[in-house]
């Protein structure tokens, strides 16, 4: 059991390892948003998932299923707002970019939200 | 009217055995405390009123639950694969898409499942168009990419929200 527990938990910290790189290599910030968000969301609940498996014994598993979700419910809505923010201030999206519907709607800071 | 406060009472009962554990004394206080709680702030529980609570809706919230996890699974392999690869393949944007959803807390939820599925991140919400940074863009007009990236969250969400 806690050999399974171990494994999990490696497998969370090589999402989360990759979500590090991915930050470094990818080449805007909404890119790099895309990275962070989803790596860090799979990797801690992993993380997590492991330790209750590893440790069933110590009675932590509904706080564990609760971190669990409050990780799912904040940690897009984190990432959301710090696009937003980044869009608002002006941060221009990558060379590669195909297209901006928001910029080209013209909404910014203030207006009707 | 009914339904909100028993949802509020549930929920903070549910959380408080999650953290306290199965004492059957802790049981009895919590749910005291969640009744008190209930009460006080009963008015301000709106949002739980949004709630659909026939059997459908709470079956379509369970395959809910499995959809958003396989989402889950799905996008981070795809974020992984695209950052390991020498040449980063993307080919990102920023798209509009637009939402039947009527309900606050549907729309919500809807724009965090957008988050964490494979290659979108939401930017922004206006009403019912949600601007959307999409790592590769694979269909330009606003249906095809309402069809790609809502459509498999929405048709569960209305069924839960109405």
């Amino acid at each position: 059991m806690e050999l399974l527990g171990a494994i999990v938990t490696l497998i969370g910290s090589l999402f989360l390892f990759l979500g590090a790189v991915g930050i470094f290599r990818m080449p805007d910030v909404y890119n790099r948003m895309q990275a962070g968000t989803k790596a860090t969301t799979l990797g801690s609940i992993l993380f997590l998932i492991g330790i209750g498996v590893g440790h069933y014994e110590c009675g932590c598993l509904g706080k564990l299923i609760l971190l669990i979700m409050f990780i799912i419910f904040t940690n897009p809505i984190s990432s959301n707002a710090l696009a937003r923010a980044a869009h608002f201030a002006g941060v221009k999206l990558t060379k590669l970019s195909v297209k901006d519907d928001l910029a080209e709607d013209g909404l910014e800071k203030g207006e009707e939200k | 009217m009914l339904k909100k406060g028993t949802l509020l009472f549930f929920l903070l009962l549910i959380v408080w055995i999650l953290l306290a554990g199965t004492d059957l004394q802790e049981i009895f206080f919590g749910a005291l405390i969640s009744l008190i709680l209930t009460v006080v702030f009963f008015s301000k529980a709106s949002i739980f009123s949004e709630f659909n609570l026939n059997p459908k809706a709470i079956i379509f919230m369970l395959i809910y639950i499995f959809v958003f996890a396989w989402e889950l699974i799905k996008s981070n392999m795809d974020v992984a694969f695209r950052v390991i690869h020498p040449i980063i393949p993307i080919n990102p944007g920023i798209v509009k898409v637009k939402t039947k959803l009527k309900s606050k807390l549907g729309r919500v939820i809807l724009a965090n499942s957008i988050t964490l599925t494979p290659g979108t991140l939401t930017v922004d919400t206006n009403g019912e168009d949600y601007y959307i940074h999409w790592i590769d863009i694979t269909s330009d007009d606003i249906e095809g990419a309402t069809k790609q990236i809502v459509s498999k969250f929405e048709k569960y969400l209305e069924v839960i929200f109405g």
